[in-house]
């Protein structure tokens, strides 16, 4: 895929005519996505268009991304959106055209055990593909699949068709193929030590496969439907607009990746209101005292003067299962942040409280099973394995409490869902009386505050709660609320 | 000097606004390729982009991936000045665009002591007691220019804002003689390493290039350039090895630099493959930080 100019055969792009409409479709869902785009920068990449022509479609989305972007986590968003709107083609790819592929007899999946003649051949040249890392053959091998195995609710009522990635992939299971490419290739190659990151090559390619093939369908769909549509629903948001509480794991790794640049991000920000804080408000009394030796005219005005003495914070998260990937996600990003501040202290509950900043600064080389080592080496489950804030807030107020002084910002994260017990906000009001601020955090949108087990309000009359849903906001709240 | 073409448009012809360093994207690539800088599809794309429609080139990336490689083989195949401007933390306007000599302006004073005020007025800022910093310099240029700004993240938030008339009109404004305009559009191109965000007025101004570790057929092409002599196989090996140790999550990725360096180094070894002994004694090449070894050798289950 990368590189190739487009073959001869498939039309590399729709005709001039709608282009413009194409390019504004194109910008509008690329706004909805949160990227700023202006006029400007439209005109840009029309005129990019313009010198380009329309022949290369590599090209094409080069030159558009670099009028377009502003940076490199928006790129995986545009990738998804320009191939819906600048497609690679129209219906069956040419390529499958010619040569097509036997379609199954009845549309139901053969059930396990019965031989499927389809699949298997597929697999065989998917295989193939797979080990010699041929990347035109398996941009043609997703177009098959997709056209043999994707296609779901034919002839019934407009609307309920489509075609689906998932579907298609289930079918194939790609992920079974691993073992039998390994075989192949360690049988021709020589022992050599890059064989042993063979594995995780392989799996590189399947997953890209993968991304292929959901391409694939959705370009599909997007005929059906209209791009547009597709494009506001089924392109996956940028890295720091996925819900916390809605990412899988892939989207949770994915997230990490970011906490490093985000911390950077925050650190400017900080540094900058921290920069303009020691400005100082202009302390009248001295000003005044100074303007007796100029005859009361104050010429040189005094400053109030700033000790320069970085706040410490506590966090104290939530790390149960409905909510561990967003205290996850926020005590690594303080921790990355950890030199914007004089102490860091992390408190991890379920139904009790223990310290975790030790296992906090190890984790740092492993951060994807940090959540998992917290649950197992920290002391915060007592008897069951709920979540109580009640209890977990007064362990903490009766025995932590030191950690807390009149320097301190406290954040609390989690989403207050107390499975009906005592919320106890008289803890969290004695936490607040000795602390400087208290936040709360809360992953949940607050129209969900309140609702079946959820003690939010509670906790909110105490102190201040600010939803938080995913790491753009997560970054807006740092930069702004945390004192400096 | 206050002349120069106008700009906007960016019709058809070799010099319309832009630079006319190249006729269409293959001939970038080709002609980056002569110099030695192999450029993937979407470099040599934003490249000519760049150079055509006349708009500053932003390239953002991790250390070592040849971002200002770049601006070098551009100057070089153009046969273009290379004006440098290197960031640094504190950088100001008589560092980044122009000063005025004060030594010599009080010389010049010192020695008409008989003329009245108005004529040394008129005097003493002229062309003559400018002394022209990198901006500046780029812009009067009549020959073809680069214009490298180097690192620019490392420069505080307001040296951006000095930057915006220079990179949106190529003009600079210097309150005593007036604006002065590039008669000859110079190529610009701004690095980056990310180590903070740029402004969106500076974004905006700018053509948006992400150089990323290149794919493992170009990096291989790379070390086979770069390092003539090693065998090919090796070579093969070596990319795949390095390719799999960036996606792990280490502290610092292996750049292409430290792909080359360690290609060198194993053939100043004259290692023929790569075996545990070669690998764990040069593995300090291509990794800098202590706890990444450690986690790169576990691994590739070194001994």
């Amino acid at each position: 895929m990368s590189g190739t100019p487009a073959t001869p055969g498939i039309p590399a792009a729709p005709a001039p005519a709608d282009t413009a409409a194409r390019l504004t479709g194109l910008v509008r869902a690329l706004r909805g996505h949160g990227l700023r785009i202006g006029p400007a920068e439209t005109v840009d990449a029309a005129a990019v268009l313009d010198v380009l022509g329309l022949t290369d479609r590599e090209q094409m989305r080069a030159g558009l991304a670099a009028a377009l972007l502003r940076s490199e986590g928006q790129r995986p968003v545009f990738d998804a959106s320009f191939d819906l709107f600048f497609p690679l083609g129209i219906g069956t790819p040419e390529a499958v055209r010619n040569s097509p592929p036997p379609v199954p007899d009845d549309p139901e999946p053969p059930r396990f055990g019965r031989p499927d003649p389809l699949r298997d051949q597929l697999r065989e040249r998917l295989a193939a593909a797979l080990a010699a890392d041929d990347r035109a053959a398996q941009a043609r091998l997703a177009g098959e699949v997709v056209e043999a195995f994707g296609r779901y609710g034919t002839g019934g009522t407009p609307g309920s068709d489509g075609w689906s990635a998932h579907q298609a992939l289930g079918r194939l299971a790609p992920e079974t193929l691993l073992a039998r490419i390994l075989a192949a290739l360690r049988q021709q190659g020589a022992d050599d030590l890059s064989d042993r990151v063979l594995a995780d090559e392989i799996r590189r390619r399947i997953r890209d496969f993968r991304s292929l093939v959901s391409g694939e369908a959705r370009r599909r769909v997007a005929e059906l439907r209209g791009a547009e549509r597709i494009a506001e629903r089924a392109v996956a948001p940028t890295a720091d607009r996925i819900d916390f509480l809605a990412a899988g794991r892939d989207q949770l790794a994915e997230l990490r990746r970011t906490v490093h640049p985000l911390a950077r991000k925050l650190a400017t920000r900080l540094a900058a209101r921290r920069r303009r804080a020691a400005r100082g408000r202009i302390d009248l009394r001295r000003t005044l005292r100074r303007s007796l030796g100029t005859g009361g005219v104050p010429l040189r005005p005094a400053y109030r003067l700033r000790r320069p003495a970085r706040p410490e914070l506590v966090l104290l998260c939530d790390v149960s299962g409905s909510v561990a990937g967003f205290a996850d996600f926020t005590m690594l990003l303080v921790r990355a942040m950890s030199e914007q501040f004089s102490k860091v202290r992390a408190f991890a509950f379920v139904n009790r409280t223990a310290e975790v900043t030790d296992l906090l600064r190890r984790g740092q080389d492993d951060p994807a099973r940090l959540a998992a080592r917290i649950l197992a080496e920290a002391e915060v489950m007592g008897y069951h394995g709920n979540s109580d804030y009640g209890s977990a807030l007064g362990d903490f107020a009766d025995h932590h409490l030191d950690a807390v002084g009149p320097r301190t910002c406290v954040l609390v994260l989690g989403d207050a869902r107390n499975n009906h017990r005592d919320p106890n906000p008289e803890a969290l009001r004695r936490i607040a009386a000795r602390a400087r601020r208290v936040f709360w955090l809360n992953p949940e949108h607050p129209g969900l505050w309140g609702t079946g087990d959820s003690a939010a309000p509670a906790y909110a009359d105490v102190v201040e709660m600010h939803d938080c849903r995913n790491a753009r906001r997560l970054g807006e709240l740092i930069a702004r609320l945390l004192p400096v | 000097m206050t002349s120069g073409s106008s700009g906007a448009n960016s019709g058809g012809g070799a010099n319309g606004g832009g630079t006319g360093f190249f006729t269409s994207v293959a001939d970038t690539a080709e002609r980056l390729a002569a110099t030695g800088y192999l450029a993937s599809t979407a470099v040599a794309t934003t490249v000519f982009l760049a150079d055509r429609l006349g708009k500053p080139l932003l390239v953002e990336g991790p250390a070592g991936v040849g971002k200002t490689e770049l601006a070098k083989a551009v100057a070089e195949l153009g046969a273009a000045r290379l004006v440098r401007l290197q960031c640094y933390e504190g950088i100001d306007e008589a560092r980044a665009l122009y000063e005025w000599n004060h030594a010599k302006q009080l010389l010049r004073i010192t020695a008409g002591r008989d003329e009245g005020w108005d004529q040394a007025r008129g005097d003493i800022f002229g062309e003559e007691f400018l002394l022209t910093r990198p901006l500046l310099t780029a812009i009067r240029g009549e020959e073809p220019t680069v214009l490298l700004i180097d690192e620019m993240d490392k420069a505080d938030v307001e040296v951006e804002a000095l930057l915006l008339e220079v990179l949106s009109d190529f003009q600079v404004t210097v309150p005593e003689l007036g604006t002065i305009t590039a008669s000859r559009r110079p190529f610009v191109l701004l690095t980056s390493n990310a180590t903070r965000e740029l402004s969106e007025a500076l974004r905006r101004r700018c053509l948006f290039l992400h150089l990323d570790y290149p794919d493992a057929e170009l990096e291989r092409r790379i070390v086979r350039l770069k390092v003539p002599g090693l065998d090919d196989t090796l070579a093969a090996s070596l990319v795949r090895v390095v390719g799999a140790l960036r996606a792990l999550e280490l502290r610092k990725a292996p750049s292409v630099a430290e792909t080359i360096d360690w290609a060198r180094t194993l053939l100043a070894l004259g290692a023929d493959t790569l075996d545990d002994a070669v690998v764990r004694d040069t593995l300090g090449v291509i990794l800098k930080h202590q706890d990444d070894i450690r986690k790169a050798a576990q691994k590739l289950t070194l001994a």
